[in-house]
């Protein structure tokens, strides 16, 4: 393939395909027409069991209680003190029958926190991360590509909503409308073994053709993200940022039964956020990088970078910060430091970019 | 891709050209090909004087950050001002987009610097 393989958190992944033009071209395929994801290195977690639900919201800020068979939701797991283990997709397969997509660099401690934290429920935990390769076909062009190798009607299935069907002459595929790149597409969840999972992907690639289809790396995948203003631990959230700083608020149900971190993010709120999430576009040459500091016009350190980068799709230098909150007012100047010079940039509104609403074909 | 042999290289990735005391200096086609996706160049100004060995710049792929080493010291005399608002010329034509032009003040320094063979050499081994 020609993948540039990247290091990340101990897996070989793809971070570009220069054959293909690389990162930018990678970027533009998914924003104009699709673009196909190795994701096998996401992990897996199923909570199945009578009290499966009631695990799923002693753990998650989302009310999963909400969801239907066949629905998926945004949500995160929180530590006690109200900061994040990580964001995740919570799916309802059955009543009694959850699947929690995590993060790869967080996967262990994931899966152990998952295991632990669901030991007074009755109800098993299985790490399923082995058992599938993730692939995610991304773009306005997702839909047509996976319909060709599917006889699921993926016109009946609306954004993070998912169904199974047969995918590429295999059986019993989960195929869910999700991703991370701000962008429609599906992300579908193959047998791991090499064999099925190359014989898919090539699958995928040739049945998107033509409609511009490439790879596209991890590279990519973050600048499209960054774009649509969709966080990545370690930067975004952590263990040291709470769901009120990164302004998930809408995806944490404080009012819902108990679960881990509520107590603390009801303190939080009492107390006043200290810092909120911004989003600034360079106004001067620069780039903004993550750990950039940000300061004032006068010259003083206010907060700093999470993700900073070229926007491929808006053409300009954009970042995410953390700053407090009375210099979070949009189209007020700041400045990030970068290499020693004070470079202008401007709080602009977030996500930097939205899908254009088109008439529903789906 | 053949490096061309009437160049000099660094082991940091860039080239130069030298003629008389006047060298031209750009980043070679490995360096643009790791990078990816060049989208900044941030160049000293005319008149700076610049270190063998020393950081005079910073090319900026989107992925990644990463400074442009002075194959030689001297005094700039040029910058590529094209690069400003068409980076990605670095891509399309590594060996010959050049980023700076300077004066040498030492013209012995270029005789520590790596042929094209020796370079191709240098990578191959890098990379391996």
């Amino acid at each position: 393939m020609g993948a540039k393989m990247v290091d990340f958190n101990g897996w070989d992944m793809p971070v570009e395909y220069p054959k293909h033009g690389g990162l930018i071209a990678e970027h533009l395929a998914v924003r104009n027409g699709v673009g196909v994801f190795d994701v096998s290195h996401m992990g897996d977690i199923r909570v199945h069991g009578p009290e499966a639900l009631a695990a799923i919201q002693h753990i998650t800020i989302n009310d999963a209680s909400k969801l239907s068979v066949g629905q998926a939701q945004y949500s995160a797991m929180l530590y006690p003190q109200g900061t994040f283990v990580d964001d995740v997709i919570v799916h309802k397969m059955a009543d009694d029958d959850y699947l929690i997509v995590i993060n790869a660099g967080t996967r262990e401690k994931d899966y152990n926190w998952v295991r632990d934290n669901a030991r007074g429920f009755n109800c098993n935990v299985t790490d399923l991360s082995d058992n599938f390769t993730q692939i995610a076909i991304q773009g306005p062009r997702g839909v047509d590509t996976l319909q060709k190798l599917t006889d699921a009607d993926l016109s009946k299935v609306k954004f993070y909503w998912f169904t199974h069907g047969t995918v590429a002459g295999l059986k019993n595929i989960l195929i869910a409308r999700t991703g991370y790149t701000a962008e429609d597409g599906f992300e579908i969840y193959v047998p791991s073994d090499p064999e099925t999972s190359a014989m898919v992907w090539n699958k995928v690639l040739e049945a998107g053709k033509e409609f511009g289809a490439i790879p596209a790396g991890l590279g990519a995948r973050n600048t499209l993200r960054l774009e649509g203003k969709l966080p990545l631990y370690g930067h975004e959230i952590s263990d040291t940022i709470n769901v009120w700083e990164a302004g998930l608020d809408r995806f944490c149900k404080i009012d819902k039964a108990e679960f881990t971190g509520q107590d603390s993010l009801v303190k939080a709120k009492a107390a006043g956020v200290k810092r909120t999430l911004i989003g600034l576009e360079m106004l001067e040459r620069g780039i903004a990088r993550d750990g950039y500091k940000v300061q004032d016009l006068q010259g003083n350190e206010i907060g700093y970078v999470t993700s900073g980068s070229y926007a491929p799709f808006l053409k300009k230098n954009i970042a995410l910060a953390y700053v407090p909150p009375e210099h979070s007012t949009v189209d007020s100047n700041l400045a990030v430091e970068i290499r020693g010079q004070a470079v202008k940039a401007r709080v602009i509104p977030t996500p930097f970019y939205k899908r254009p609403k088109k008439t529903q074909t789906s | 891709m053949a490096y061309p042999a009437d160049a000099k290289y660094t082991k940091e990735h860039e080239w130069i050209k030298i003629n008389g005391n006047t060298g031209t200096v750009g980043i070679t086609d490995h360096a643009q090909n790791s990078l990816g996706d060049i989208v900044f160049v941030e160049l000293p100004k005319v008149g700076a004087t610049i270190s063998a060995g020393k950081s005079f710049g910073t090319v900026e792929s989107v992925k990644a950050v990463s400074d442009l080493y002075a194959p030689v010291s001297g005094t700039v005399t040029e910058i590529n001002d094209a690069l400003a608002s068409a980076p990605e010329k670095i891509n399309q034509d590594a060996n010959n987009t050049w980023i700076i032009k300077l004066t040498l003040s030492n013209a012995g320094e270029a005789n520590g610097l790596l042929s094209a063979a020796d370079y191709e050499k240098f990578i191959a081994e890098e990379g391996a």
